[in-house]
C-alpha cells in the first residue's frame, strides 16, 4: 500500500473515481494547468482532459450555482473553492440552493455534488486564509459537512461524499496537507459518512476534535498518557450528520469531555457537542464538558501560534476536568 | 470618449506625437522615481520572502505604469481603493515605504497590528488607502457608496477604485458598476488587465472583447488604454476623474498590462505562463518606454537614473531593516478593535490567554496584566 500526504490522498481520491466514472468532472478557480493553489488537483486536466478538470473564471457564486445545474442534470461535479474564506459569495447558492433543492422539489430535483475546499490557520495566512467556517455550514439542513484528519480517510470520505446523493461540503485542513503522511488503498473504496473515528482509547478523559486538532489532541493524550491519565480521542469526520450515538457512547466511557476546535468558541461546533451530552447523558458526567477553541475574534496574522489551540491548551483542559 | 480603441500616447521608442503632457518637470520625475521605487521595494520583498524574514509578497514588476499613471490623476484629498498588486499607488502619494514594510513585516508598528497579510495596506495619511481585503472585488460597492457619499455630502472629491481582471468576474464588480451607473456616483473604475488571475488566462474569464466593453452594460464609458504607457493611463484616469467632478458619473478603464512574475511568492508561473508571451511582454517594459520619454524630453540621463535608483534602493533598504528591528505586535491586538468596547467574554478571553503565556513564561505577556 503505498504511503501518501492527506493532499496526495484528495488527488488520488479524485483520480481513482474520475477512472472510474465519467461523470465526476472537477473545477474551480486555477485548478486546471496549475493543478490547484495547493496542487490537490495536480495532473487532471494532463489526464482526464480539459472537459473533465478546468479553470473557472473568478466567482465562488458562478462555480456553486453552476454545479448545481450539472448535479441536477446527470454529472458529478466536485467543485473547488480556493480558500474556505472565498465561499462566502457562494453562500447563498449553497444555503438557500443546493442544501434545499431535494426538500423544496419534493426529491424532485436533487444536487448531488461535493465543494471541496480547505480551511484553517496554520499557514500565517491572516484573517482571510485561515478561517473554520464550519459551523455556518453545520447549521444548514440538507448539507453535509466532512472533515478528514488522516490520508486514508481523506481519499475514503471524498469518494463517499462523491457518491453521496446529497450535496457535501468536504473541508481539508490545510495545516494537515504535507505534515501528515499514512497509507492508502490504491482502489476505490469509501469510508461510511456519518461515523466518527476513535483513535485512541483511555478511560479517564473523552476528547472530540476534527480535522487539524486530531494531531494536536493526539500529542495532548500522549502528554496526559505520561501524568497517568488515559484519554479517549474521537475524531468526529462527519459534523453533519453527526454520528450522536457514537459521541454519546464515547462520552458515557470516560465522563470526562473535551471538545477541541480552532474555530471561534460562540456558536461554534463545540456548543453542539455540550448540549448533546447535557441533553443526553449528563448523569454519567463527572465534570463539566470543557472547550479548547479559537478566540471569539478574526483569525490573526504575526500571532496566529497564539490563537491556534495547541497540545498544551488541550492538556490544560484535559487536567482541568479533574478539578471539579 | 466612448471607445474600445487602444488609447496610446507614448511610442516604443519614446515619442510622443502630437502630445503635449501637463505635468511638470519635477511631477515628471517624480513618476519616474516612483516606479523606480515600486521595482525596488518589489525586490527587496522577494528577496525577504525567499530568506525567510517575511511570510509572504505579491509582485508587482510590469504594472508600474498602470499603478503610477492612475494615483497621478487624483488628488491627496480624493479617496484610493487599491487591489493588493498596487505598490505603485501608495509610493505616488508618499506613503513613506517604512509604513508599508511594517504591513511586510505584520510588525507592532503596522496600522493593522500584524492582523493582516503582507501587501494587505491600511492608511489615512497621506492620502486614504483603503484597508485592503483578500476576498476578490469586495471593495469595489464601497468605492462606490463612499463616492455617492462625497456627494450626497456635497465634498468635491473621488474615488480611485482599482482590481485586476479576474475582479470583473467577482460579484462586487457587478453589483458596484451597476450602482454607480444608476447613481452617476463620482467614481473611476481602473481594471488592471495583467493577463492573468493567478494561472486563468483572460480569455477563461471572459467571453467579451476585453473588460472595458463592459461598462456599455452599465450605461457608463469603458476606455481601453495601454497599461505599459505611464502618460496614456494618466491622461484616461484624469479625464474620468473630470468627468466624475463634473457629475458626469463613473467611468470603467481598462489598463492592458502584465503581471511580470508570479502571481505572488507561492507560484510558479512558469506551470502556464508560456514563455513567448513573457518575452514578448519583456520587450514592452514600462519603466523603459517611460524612461525613453524623458530621455527624448531632454530630462532622463544616466546619472539621474543611477541617483534615484541609489536613493530608492538606500530608502526601501533602510525602512526593510527598520521595519525588521521591530517588535511583535502585543498580545492584546488579537482582542481589540473586534468592537470599539471589549465586550466581557473578550476580556476574559485575553485574560486567559496572558495567564496563560505567562505561566508558560513566553515574554509575549509583558508584565502579565491584561491591558485592555
Ligand atoms: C473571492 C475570492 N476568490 C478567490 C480568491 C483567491 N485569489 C486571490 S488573487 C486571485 C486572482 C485575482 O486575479 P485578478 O483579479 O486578475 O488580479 P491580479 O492578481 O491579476 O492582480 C484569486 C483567484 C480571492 N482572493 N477571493
Ligand atoms: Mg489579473
Amino acid at each position: 500500500m503505498p504511503t501518501l500526504t492527506l493532499l496526495q490522498a484528495v488527488n488520488d481520491g479524485l483520480k481513482s473515481v474520475m477512472r472510474t466514472d465519467p461523470d465526476v468532472l472537477v473545477f474551480g478557480e486555477d485548478v486546471g494547468l496549475k493543478g490547484g493553489v495547493f496542487l490537490a488537483t495536480e495532473g487532471l486536466t494532463n489526464e482526464f482532459g480539459k472537459e473533465r478538470c478546468f479553470d473557472t473564471p473568478l466567482s465562488e457564486d458562478g462555480i456553486i450555482g453552476t454545479a448545481i445545474g450539472m448535479a441536477m442534470n446527470g454529472l458529478r461535479p466536485v467543485a473547488e473553492i480556493q480558500f474556505q474564506d472565498f465561499i462566502f459569495p457562494a453562500f447563498d447558492q449553497i444555503v438557500s440552493e443546493a442544501a434545499k433543492l431535494r426538500y423544496r422539489s419534493g426529491g424532485q430535483y436533487t444536487a448531488p455534488m461535493v465543494i471541496r475546499t480547505p480551511y484553517g490557520g496554520g499557514i500565517r495566512g491572516g484573517l482571510y486564509h485561515s478561517q473554520s467556517g464550519e459551523a455556518y455550514f453545520a447549521h444548514t439542513a440538507g448539507l453535509k459537512v466532512v472533515i478528514p484528519s488522516t490520508p486514508h480517510d481523506a481519499k475514503g470520505l471524498l469518494i463517499a461524499s462523491i457518491q453521496d446523493p446529497d450535496p457535501v461540503l468536504f473541508m481539508e485542513p490545510k495545516a494537515l496537507y504535507r505534515s501528515v503522511k499514512g497509507e492508502v488503498p490504491e482502489d476505490v473504496y469509501t469510508v461510511d459518512l456519518s461515523t466518527l473515528r476513535r483513535v485512541r482509547e483511555g478511560k479517564d478523559v473523552t476528547i472530540f476534535c476534527y480535522g487539524a486538532m486530531v494531531p494536536v489532541v493526539e500529542k495532548a493524550a500522549t502528554q496526559a498518557a505520561a501524568k497517568g491519565i488515559e484519554c479517549t480521542v474521537v475524531d468526529l469526520r462527519t459534523l453533519l450528520p453527526l454520528d450522536e450515538d457514537g459521541v454519546l457512547e464515547a462520552a458515557k466511557s470516560t465522563g470526562r469531555v473535551v471538545v477541541v476546535h480552532e474555530a471561534p468558541r460562540f456558536c461554534g461546533y463545540g456548543a453542539e457537542i455540550s448540549a448533546l451530552i447535557a441533553e443526553r447523558c449528563i448523569e454519567y458526567m463527572e465534570a463539566p464538558v470543557k472547550r479548547v477553541t479559537g478566540f471569539d475574534t478574526p483569525f490573526p496574522n504575526t500571532l496566529e501560534h497564539h490563537y491556534l489551540p495547541d497540545d498544551r491548551r488541550v492538556l490544560d483542559a484535559i487536567e482541568q476536568t479533574f478539578e471539579f | 470618449m466612448d471607445t474600445t480603441e487602444l488609447l496610446k500616447v507614448i511610442e516604443p521608442d519614446g515619442a510622443t506625437p502630437g502630445f503635449d503632457t501637463d505635468l511638470s518637470d519635477a511631477e515628471l520625475v517624480h513618476c519616474y522615481r516612483t516606479m523606480l521605487a515600486v521595482r525596488a521595494f518589489d525586490d527587496v520583498c522577494m528577496k525577504l520572502q525567499r530568506a525567510g524574514r517575511i511570510g509572504f509578497s505579491i509582485p508587482n514588476k510590469g504594472i508600474e505604469a498602470t499603478q503610477v499613471g492612475a494615483a497621478s490623476a487624483i488628488d491627496k484629498t480624493d479617496f484610493l481603493f487599491p487591489s493588493y498588486r498596487d505598490f505603485g499607488m501608495a509610493l505616488y502619494h508618499r506613503v513613506p515605504p517604512v509604513e508599508m514594510m511594517h504591513n511586510m513585516f505584520g510588525n507592532e508598528l503596522d496600522s493593522a497590528h500584524g492582523r493582516q497579510m503582507p501587501v494587505h495596506f491600511s492608511f489615512v495619511d497621506p492620502i486614504r488607502l483603503y484597508s485592503i481585503s483578500s476576498p476578490i472585488g469586495t471593495h469595489i460597492p464601497h468605492a462606490v457608496g463612499a463616492a455617492h457619499a462625497f456627494r450626497l455630502k456635497g465634498e468635491d472629491r473621488v474615488c480611485l477604485v482599482s482590481f485586476g481582471d479576474g475582479g470583473t468576474s467577482s460579484l462586487g464588480f457587478h453589483s458596484g458598476l451597476n450602482f454607480a451607473g444608476v447613481w452617476k456616483a463620482p467614481v473611476v473604475f481602473l481594471c488592471q488587465n495583467n493577463g492573468w488571475a493567478i494561472s486563468c488566462p483572460s480569455e477563461e474569464q471572459t467571453a467579451s472583447e476585453g473588460y472595458a466593453i463592459k461598462a456599455k452594460a452599465y450605461g457608463m464609458p469603458g476606455i481601453v488604454v495601454d497599461g505599459n504607457d505611464l502618460l496614456a493611463v494618466r491622461q484616461a484616469t484624469s479625464d474620468a476623474v473630470a468627468r466624475a467632478r463634473r457629475g458626469e458619473g463613473p467611468t470603467l478603464i481598462e489598463a492592458r498590462t502584465f503581471r511580470m512574475g508570479g502571481h505572488s511568492t507561492s507560484d510558479d508561473p512558469t506551470r502556464y505562463v508560456p514563455a513567448e508571451l513573457l518575452e514578448e511582454w519583456g520587450r514592452k517594459d514600462p519603466v523603459t518606454r517611460f524612461q525613453r520619454y524623458l530621455e527624448k524630453e531632454g530630462i532622463w540621463t544616466a546619472k539621474l537614473e543611477e541617483q534615484l535608483t541609489a536613493e530608492v534602493s538606500a530608502e526601501i533598504n533602510a525602512a526593510a531593516k527598520v521595519a525588521e528591528g521591530t517588535g511583535q505586535p502585543g498580545l492584546e491586538t488579537i482582542f481589540s478593535d473586534v468592537y470599539a468596547d471589549l465586550p466581557t467574554h473578550l476580556r476574559k478571553q485575553g485574560e486567559f490567554l496572558f495567564d496563560l503565556t505567562a505561566r508558560r513564561g513566553d515574554a509575549a505577556a509583558g508584565d502579565g496584566a491584561f491591558p485592555l
